[in-house]
């Protein structure tokens, strides 16, 4: 990696203050940061590092929503939320290995915007608010394509709001290579209908599927959808899977966690 | 009741106390004083005129010791290739230059074009990217087929096209097979592809050069399964250093499966670099450096055809295969499509007549050469996929149409040139059936299909050539090196022994195994011996570690060599006791004096034979140290039956292993409890080709698979808990431990059960339409075949 200084401070406006400088950049738990940096893919001038800020860990429910600090990791998501949102929880517990749940964190998860992370599909499907030192922003404003956000330059993630739901599931199914989503796809069933949200497969990224969302809305069962499906125009092929594949995939993973919703 | 210590103890692996304790010693710890750091510039495209290498930036920049390109190698020999094959038509082989540095070209993205040379690594590789480079960019050659086509781009501009050869074998049948053919009952065909793999041993590759100007000594520490061949190859073909001035050590070393064996540019580099800079040179390579430059293996495109009579028995084969070599030839490249592969065509089966053609090109891509079986896997694998699909076709019982076609009488001699020695295929197979419960498929199929799931049974034969030796033999088919092994035994006053091996160890655990042989033949505990390997500077020549050779081979110089210790032993011993030499036996390290109650220890022997105070010596000289080189006259052969049980998702087309049971016949079993490792581990890699693993090209000839994030290696979860068995033994005939080798059958024998278990789960569910389907079998290649 090319040099670089660091700084790892303990209040949020010192981190803001740390980041007006010119090419510095947030470090979250550095799971997707830091190897970029190895293969000298970016150069930024510092590191600010958000994990030693109290206030931007941790997880708490209240008022019927679960709200998690941006450095938060995948690990303490899957233990602290096991309890009031287990979809949730589920979907932390799955995502990478124990040393990258150790340290991957959900704020950066959600900056990022891999076409084929988790987090995305269940701030979409639960129609979380993504709150930054800024504003807050609604996920359905917040996804803007592959790696794409509403972020704003030197905007960061301070932490994100669950609403929680009646039941949801997140099906996860995995590429072989790097067990990333090939296809996941997260169902959330609130009183005022059901949201689908589905990840890995488009090369839009994470997206609503709308159609079974009504149809869920109207039959939470996963034959309410038996005869839905997604056009695969907009699908991602590779070596994993082809568009048709991937479309194939995204039907039958609703339905499966239509099935297993808790 | 297992033996607890000796020959066919499980003995617990001492090498482990330091690889899992973090204090084995590899090349990357090796740090000499004043040394610098190497990093290479490599190309990024596949193929291309190589116009200039402007280095003065980098040179420039701090820290920068030197910049090295092709135009510092001129004079300087190329990498060499140890085999040679001759063609159907007696002609040898195309064998291209393969320069250290790229000259006037580029051949593959990989290929070294520059180094950077510089005080830290940091500084080396900062100056790596200054080094401009202009290439003029050529259409790359990456199909096979397409590269033997008429007017079809070059990969090496001074040879005729891009075929290396055509071999036939055994040219002399061919005619014969084609007649079979003809009035053959029945004929299967079969068309498939051994794909691509990358090696991805644990520890990338690693070379440290090192030049002492005050004696002219070089040496060379690297990641090698063979520092002897690397001596040779590149004292006398690259550098022009004769052996006794050059020192090759290959440390620790993390797992090679193959891609270890073969002599790379950069540990010529670093030797040449440290002469020239007269200071040491490190290479670490990246992992992603290690994708486009380890060899890769495989990478086999095949038409295979079987002709049988009315009652399924075997009357001919005939294949036609494609083998991509890649952009130059590795070490031993040429021998794996042919003398790996075509020879272990019969299989465990008498064939009559046998016809292999293999077609061997030159690609843009990564050079492809040995990999943990190295073309037997490919012969296991088109054969007993062929055989399946041949039993379903003729509405025959798999298990059925290969017992009736087994070998049963040894020796046997092949169509394709080998004598197997002896075996038992259907001892192995009855075993099978009784590890797998073969019996009770039918009950689990039930329970599969009340869940919703495809089941499916594969099941299949095996046979290697393995102890990869016989140098009468691999010297008629072109290896231009002798292929036999060596040791010495250092008996020490105190009576502790240490072995110096010529094989190495990369993980096999010979530390262990080689020391319970030599314990036990001289009856002591297994502690007393010491197995030291790896550098040439203390070890006899030797050959090195692949081919499942070590114990075979090495391990029967070991042999030889104690025979030759215990020989002597006796002779002092007898003059100890004032008796006649032939009367003295050795019995858990004591001699005694036959029929009577004389007896000295072990410890006495060889106190006497360093303090030669009463001592025969006009008669022997004192000491007692020897030296022996093995070479076998045949391969071994290891054998077995192997069988998987999948499940199949019929939404995703997942493919989930249930069981896998392997019924080995390694002959005698030194240590079992290795032996379950190295099936274990081959096993692995097996599926792992089968369902997961494969490298892929886009038409720019960029490696798609080029990390951990496309390239799938298998994980622990992706592995049932294996049943093995190797109870089944045959010892070998012809060497003194009747062992066969046992690390590289799993590897071999374990696709073809995946593969066939996945077919026939699709075939059962109606899914008739479908008789193959190409590795990887990943679940969207399932999930397609059986949209039809
Ligand atoms: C082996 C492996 C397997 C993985 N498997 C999965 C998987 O199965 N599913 C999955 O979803 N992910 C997976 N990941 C990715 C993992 O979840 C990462 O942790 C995550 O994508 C990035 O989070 P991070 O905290 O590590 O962010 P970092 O790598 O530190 O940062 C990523 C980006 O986000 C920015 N950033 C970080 N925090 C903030 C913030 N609070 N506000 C604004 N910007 C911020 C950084 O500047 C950077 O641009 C895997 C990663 C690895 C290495």
């Amino acid at each position: 990696m090319y040099a670089f200084d660091f700084d790892r401070p303990a209040t949020l406006d010192a981190a803001l203050a740390a980041l007006q400088d010119e090419d510095a950049q947030a470090l979250g738990g550095g799971q997707t940061l830091i190897p970029t940096l190895k293969q000298r893919l970016a150069q930024p001038s510092k590191l600010v590092s958000l994990t030693a800020i109290p206030e931007l860990s941790g997880v708490r429910a209240d008022d019927g929503a679960l709200t998690i600090g941006a450095a938060t990791t995948h690990a303490a998501v899957a233990e602290q939320a096991a309890g009031s949102y287990p979809a949730l929880a589920c979907l932390a517990a799955q995502i990478g290995d124990p040393a990258v749940r150790n340290r991957g964190t959900i704020g950066g998860s959600l900056a990022n915007n891999d076409p084929s992370a988790c987090y995305p599909a269940a701030a979409l499907a639960s129609g979380a608010t993504i709150v930054t030192n800024a504003r807050q922003i609604a996920a359905d404003d917040y996804f803007q394509g592959m790696f794409a956000t509403a972020l704003d330059e030197g905007e960061i993630i301070t932490e994100v709001r669950f609403p929680l739901p009646e039941k949801a599931a997140y099906m996860k199914f995995e590429q072989p290579a790097s067990r990333f989503a090939l296809v996941g796809v997260f169902v959330a069933k609130y009183p005022d209908g059901v949201r689908v949200a589905v990840t890995g497969a488009s090369e839009e990224g994470v997206f609503r599927w709308t159609e079974a969302e009504a149809a869920l809305s109207a039959d939470f069962s996963p034959e309410a959808i038996a005869g839905l499906s997604v056009p695969s125009d907009d699908m991602i092929g590779d070596l994993h899977g082809t568009p048709d594949y991937r479309a194939h995939l995204v039907g039958v993973m609703t339905a499966r966690a239509v099935r297993d919703a808790v | 009741m297992p033996k607890d210590h000796g020959i066919g103890a499980p003995s617990k692996r001492r090498e482990d106390v330091r690889f899992l304790t973090g204090q084995g010693r590899y090349t990357d710890d090796i740090n000499l004083h004043g040394q610098a750091h190497a990093v290479f510039v490599r190309s990024q495209v596949a193929h291309g005129r190589l116009n200039g290498v402007d280095t003065a930036a980098a040179a420039a920049m701090p820290g920068v010791i030197r910049v090295f390109t092709g135009a510092d190698f001129e004079g300087v020999g190329g990498l060499p290739c140890g085999w040679q094959v001759t063609d159907r038509h007696g002609q040898p082989m195309q064998e291209p230059g393969h320069p250290v540095l790229a000259q006037g070209k580029v051949r593959h993205v990989g290929d070294p074009i520059a180094v950077v040379v510089a005080e830290t690594l940091e500084q080396a590789r900062d100056a790596a990217e200054a080094v401009e480079v202009d290439i003029e960019e050529l259409e790359p050659v990456l199909d096979m087929k397409a590269a033997l086509a008429e007017g079809a781009p070059k990969v090496h501009d001074d040879l005729t096209g891009n075929l290396c050869y055509d071999w036939g074998f055994v040219e002399e049948n061919r005619e014969a097979v084609n007649a079979a053919f003809q009035k053959a009952a029945h004929v299967t065909t079969l068309e498939l592809v051994n794909q691509r793999l990358v090696p991805n041993a644990m520890e990338p590759r690693v070379a440290v050069g090192d030049y002492a100007p005050a004696t002219g000594d070089s040496t060379l520490y690297t990641t090698s399964q063979n520092p002897h061949v690397i001596r040779l190859l590149m004292g006398a073909f690259v550098l022009g250093i004769p052996e006794h001035k050059l020192r090759v050590v290959a440390p620790d070393v993390g797992g090679g499966f193959g891609s270890k064996i073969f002599h790379y540019a950069e540990e010529a580099f670093c030797t040449f670099a440290a002469k020239q800079l007269r200071r040491p040179v490190k290479w670490t390579c990246t992992r992603s450096e290690s994708f486009i430059t380890d060899a890769h293996g495989r990478d086999h495109v095949t038409k295979i055809e079987l002709a049988l009579d009315a009652e399924g028995h075997f009357q001919a084969l005939r294949t036609e295969t494609y083998a991509n070599m890649g952009a130059y030839l590795s070490t031993f490249a040429p021998s794996v499509p042919t003398w790996l592969h075509g020879t272990l065509m019969a299989g465990n089966y008498k064939t009559p007549l046998i016809y292999v053609n293999v077609k061997a090109v030159f690609t843009n891509t990564v050079p492809v050469d040995a990999y943990r079986g190295a073309g037997r896997p490919e012969a296991t694998f088109q054969l007993e996929r062929v055989i399946d699909k041949a039993a379903r076709e003729m509405g025959m019982d798999p298990v059925d149409i290969r017992r009736k076609n087994f070998i049963t009488e040894f020796p046997y001699a092949t169509p394709v040139a080998v004598e197997y020695d002896t075996g038992d295929y259907h001892a192995t197979m009855d075993k099978l059936a009784e590890i797998a419960d073969l019996a009770g498929f039918e009950k689990r199929l039930a329970d599969s299909k009340a869940r919703g799931k495809l089941r499916g049974l594969g099941i299949n034969s095996y046979i290697e050539a393995c102890g990869i030796a016989p140098s009468h033999l691999v010297g008629q088919l072109g290896a231009r090196a002798g292929l036999y092994e060596s040791a010495t035994v250092r008996v020490n006053a105190t009576g502790g022994l240490v072995v110096m091996t010529g094989s190495h160890s990369h993980g096999q655990g010979h530390e262990t195994s080689f020391a319970q042989v030599v314990a036990d033949m001289i009856g002591i505990d297994e502690n007393m011996v010491e197995i030291v390997h790896g550098d040439t500077a203390n070890t006899p020549m030797g050959m090195g570690t692949y081919g499942s050779r070590s114990l075979a081979v090495g391990g029967s110089a070991m042999v030889r060599a104690t025979e030759k210790i215990i020989a002597k032993a006796k002779k002092i011993a007898a003059h100890l006791m004032e008796a006649a030499p032939e009367d003295i036996e050795l019995k858990d390290g004591a001699f005694t004096v036959a029929g009577t109650d004389k007896s000295v220890a072990w410890g006495d022997v060889t106190l006497a034979a360093y303090v030669p105070h009463n001592y025969p010596l006009e008669e022997i000289e004192p000491g007692l140290e020897e030296t022996a080189f093995y070479d076998p006259n045949n391969f071994t052969y290891p054998a077995g039956a192997y069988s998987c049980e999948v499940e199949v998702d019929p939404d995703t087309g997942k493919v989930e292993i249930c069981s896998f049971a392997a019924a080995d016949d390694f002959g005698n079993i030194v240590n079992p409890m290795i032996v379950d490792g190295q099936v274990h581990g081959g096993l692995a890699q097996g599926i792992g080709q089968a369902l997961l693993e494969g490298a892929a090209y886009d038409e720019y000839g960029q490696l798609l698979s080029g990390s951990y994030m496309d390239y799938a290696m298998p994980r622990a979860g992706d592995m049932p808990s294996f049943t093995v068995d190797h109870s089944c033994q045959t010892p070998c005939t012809h060497n003194p431990l009747g062992v066969k080798g046992c690390g590289e059958a799993g590897a071999i024998g374990s696709p073809p059960a995946v593969v066939n278990a996945v077919v026939d789960a699709l075939q059962r569910s109606g899914h008739t339409n479908v008789t193959h389907i190409d590795m990887p079998l990943t679940p969207a290649r399932v999930w397609a075949a059986m949209q039809g």
